[in-house]
């Protein structure tokens, strides 16, 4: 499979940075060489990434930055893999979800962060563990609502609103498909990620409140899993027509063919020149209002010899005014930057016009559940029995039933 | 190195004792010493990379088996804990079972398979190198292509196969969708991909027979079958033994063309041994669990193999 090949592509080019990375002498006195490897920029992002490395060297001469860009498919494996063999880069990538398990297994360098206040403090305090910097957050993106114009004009259906619920949404999207003509109404992927913050719509929780046990197995569960499943081959094509696949939606949506989209903010660039006119919302809620954000980070390896140049690129990465300028440019997704006034700029870069939506999604936030133990295995697992709910192997019940049973067994 | 003299002298011994039957495979005696140099410096190009990247991954798999080790933190030593919760854990037996499965499905396949393109490319048909090589080519493709052709052709709504029985008027099942026909689809392309494989040592198997054999039993009066399961399969025992030997070793270990056809699903449906140990080292961060799977894996293929070749002696026969 793809992914497969690019992990082969992958290891060879982590092999060749890994070469590179012993030949650089050790000391920070002289000039150095800081390796860096990472999936943020990946997917078209990779010029943006080098102006910023560029605009680093410039200001650093004694420092050379030598970037690794893994698919975002490969690079936990990669990571994983590198970690284990202590071939790690200087500064990699992580995701929210693992930044507490490689606190704590110790790959993580402290940081000491010189300008602390650049940064939004809640994001920032993410990745502090007992006061301690530990991580830095590179950006941070959340997931809205994508709707295609024409379709809603041609049905003569209210383009979605905030105020919208899931009745709203499910009402327009049952208008807006046409199986006949290949268009669809809706589309959101039946997986862990929108299982868990789907439940935060409905006024429930993924974990108890100490993070031990799942918590999903009720009513509001159930009606959360039901919202997912249930749009499948009714407003959303099935397994079998090629949902779940790689880039399956976005390239439905592209093609003009379904009305409504749960994606986040990182896919505006891949429709910028669609023929028809499109926009975003915040995601409808149930019971309340919930939109999942996410924050990427970069830490600084423990084992690194060069730590302190290492930690002066992530806090360049992460705060500098060449970063905030190439992410608001580009739309690559938010800085993670504590300054309104400049955030605001990013209203009025274009499509989509309603740039607000992703702002407004962030007054009300459902967070990932992370657990000490077994996130991925929890992760897998939940969407593994969602899909065979949709399947309609299992009903919802029974699905949750098993994921609660084999999740407490995973995390416990 | 001080005993290696000694033993090649015993044996010398040992050879000399019954008249020797051939001359030519006496040991040189006193010179043993650099004898033994010369065989070791013939050896050395095979037995550093064994030792190497064989022997020595498999005495370090086995010291992490008895650790709990995530790969990020030091590995912690839990004695026989790994394999006592893999006996315990029914997802082991699921496994290994779909593994039987895929083994008893794959098996026969590419054996009948083989063989009936290996007798018809072993007569004088036009084109014969050309088949041959139509044959063989999956073999040497990448697994990863293969797999992904096969994806793309048994696509449940759209896919080339499903068409094709469309057109037909049968209703083709959701092959790699459907939990009951995720295996017989990767069956299907590993038998495939593995026909020209066993095509090819059944062919040099099938030449190596002495034309002057089946011309006696012609002229004795065997027809086409008699000739076939009196002289020729028997003839070709030894191919057919190395062929099931390597189809099932191959077999336990099956692992591409899952990860890259069905990932193991749907729902874990088409989850093998190798693709368990994948996924608990780089997906679960439970090396320590995946290196006792990989030991158990072992053991049981060894087992089998040594059945095969002490039952060999039943069925093979030498000419």
């Amino acid at each position: 499979m793809k992914h497969h090949l690019l992990a082969g592509v992958g290891v060879v080019a982590a092999a060749g940075l890994i070469l590179a990375g012993c030949s650089a002498d050790g000391g920070d006195s002289g000039p150095v060489t800081i390796t860096y490897t990472n999936f943020i920029s990946n997917g078209g992002n990779e010029d943006n990434l080098q102006t910023i490395v560029d605009a680093f060297e410039a200001e650093n001469p004694d420092i050379t930055v030598e970037v690794t860009t893994l698919p975002y498919g490969d690079y936990g494996t990669a990571l994983q893999t590198d970690l284990a063999a202590g071939t790690v880069s200087d500064v990699f990538d992580i995701e929210y979800a693992n930044y507490r398990q490689f606190q704590a297994d110790g790959v993580l360098a402290p940081i000491t962060v010189a300008d602390p206040g650049a940064y939004r403090p809640s994001l920032l305090e993410a990745y502090q563990t007992d006061g301690t910097q530990y991580a830095l957050p590179s950006s941070f993106s959340d997931v809205v609502l994508y709707y295609n114009k024409d379709l809603f004009d041609a049905a003569g259906l209210d383009y979605p609103s905030s105020d919208w619920t899931w009745a709203d949404e499910k009402k327009a999207a049952e208008a807006l498909t046409d199986q006949a003509a290949g268009v669809w109404g809706d589309h959101q992927p039946v997986s862990f990620y929108e299982y868990y913050k789907a439940l935060a719509q409905n006024g429930g929780q993924f974990l108890t409140d100490d993070g031990t046990a799942v918590a999903f197995n009720t009513p509001e569960g159930v009606e959360a899993a039901q919202w997912l499943v249930g749009k499948s081959g009714t407003v959303m094509p099935t397994i079998e027509q090629g949902q779940g696949t790689a880039d399956f939606d976005t390239n439905l949506f592209k093609d003009g063919k379904l009305a409504m989209l749960h994606s986040g903010i990182w896919v505006f660039g891949a429709f910028a020149d669609v023929p028809f006119g499109w926009d975003i919302a915040v995601e409808p809620g149930n019971t309340t209002q919930a939109s999942a954000v996410f924050s990427n980070a970069v830490g600084v390896s423990a084992t690194s010899e060069h730590q302190e140049a290492a930690a002066k690129w992530a806090e360049f990465l992460t705060s500098s005014e060449t970063m905030v300028n190439v992410r608001l440019d580009s739309g690559w997704e938010l800085p993670p930057i504590s300054d309104e006034a400049k955030l605001s700029t990013y209203l009025d870069k274009g499509a989509p016009d309603n740039r607000q939506a992703v702002f407004d999604s962030l007054d009300a936030i459902a967070l990932p559940p992370v657990v000490a133990k077994g996130q991925t295995e929890m992760q897998d697992i939940m969407s593994e029995e969602l899909v065979e709910a949709q399947a309609g192997r299992k009903t919802v019940q029974e699905a949750l039933d098993s994921a609660e049973q084999r999740i407490n067994a995973a995390i416990g | 190195m001080t005993a290696a003299p000694a033993r090649i002298g015993a044996a010398t011994a040992a050879a000399a004792r019954p008249p020797s039957r051939r001359g030519s495979t006496r040991l040189p005696g006193r010179r043993g010493g650099r004898y033994a140099l010369t065989v070791l410096a013939f050896l050395l190009p095979s037995a550093v990379p064994l030792a190497l990247f064989v022997l020595g991954p498999m005495l370090g798999a086995a010291w992490i088996s008895l650790t709990e080790w995530n790969l990020l933190a030091p590995p912690r030593f839990v004695g026989i804990g790994n394999y006592l919760d893999l006996l315990g854990d029914p997802e082991t037996g699921a496994v290994f079972l779909h593994t039987l499965l895929y083994i008893v499905g794959y098996l026969p396949l590419v054996l009948v398979g083989g063989l009936a393109l290996a007798l018809a490319l072993n007569t004088r048909l036009r084109g014969r190198a050309f088949w041959r090589g139509i044959y063989f080519l999956p073999v040497v493709t990448s697994w990863i292509v293969v797999a992904l052709v096969w994806r793309w052709l048994l696509q449940p709504s759209s896919g080339v196969v499903n068409t094709a029985l469309g057109w037909l008027g049968i209703d083709g099942p959701g092959w790699w969708t459907d939990p009951f026909w995720a295996m017989p689809s990767i069956i299907l392309a590993s038998a495939w991909k593995d026909l020209g494989f066993v095509m090819v040592i059944l062919l040099a198997g099938l030449q190596a027979i002495d034309p002057a054999m089946i011309e006696a039993a012609r002229i004795d009066g065997a027809g086409w079958w008699r000739r076939l399961v009196s002289v020729v399969l028997p003839l070709l025992s030894p191919s057919i033994f190395f062929v099931v030997v390597i189809s099932l070793i191959n077999g336990f270990q099956v692992f591409d063309q899952v990860y890259a056809m069905t990932g193991g699903g749907p729902g874990g449906a088409s989850q093998v041994v190798v693709q368990q140990i994948y996924d608990l080292t780089f997906r679960y961060g439970q090396a320590g669990e995946a290196s006792a799977l990989s030991w158990m894996l072992f053991a049981v293929v060894l087992a089998v193999t040594v059945v095969q070749i002490i039952g060999q002696r039943r069925w093979v026969t030498y000419a």
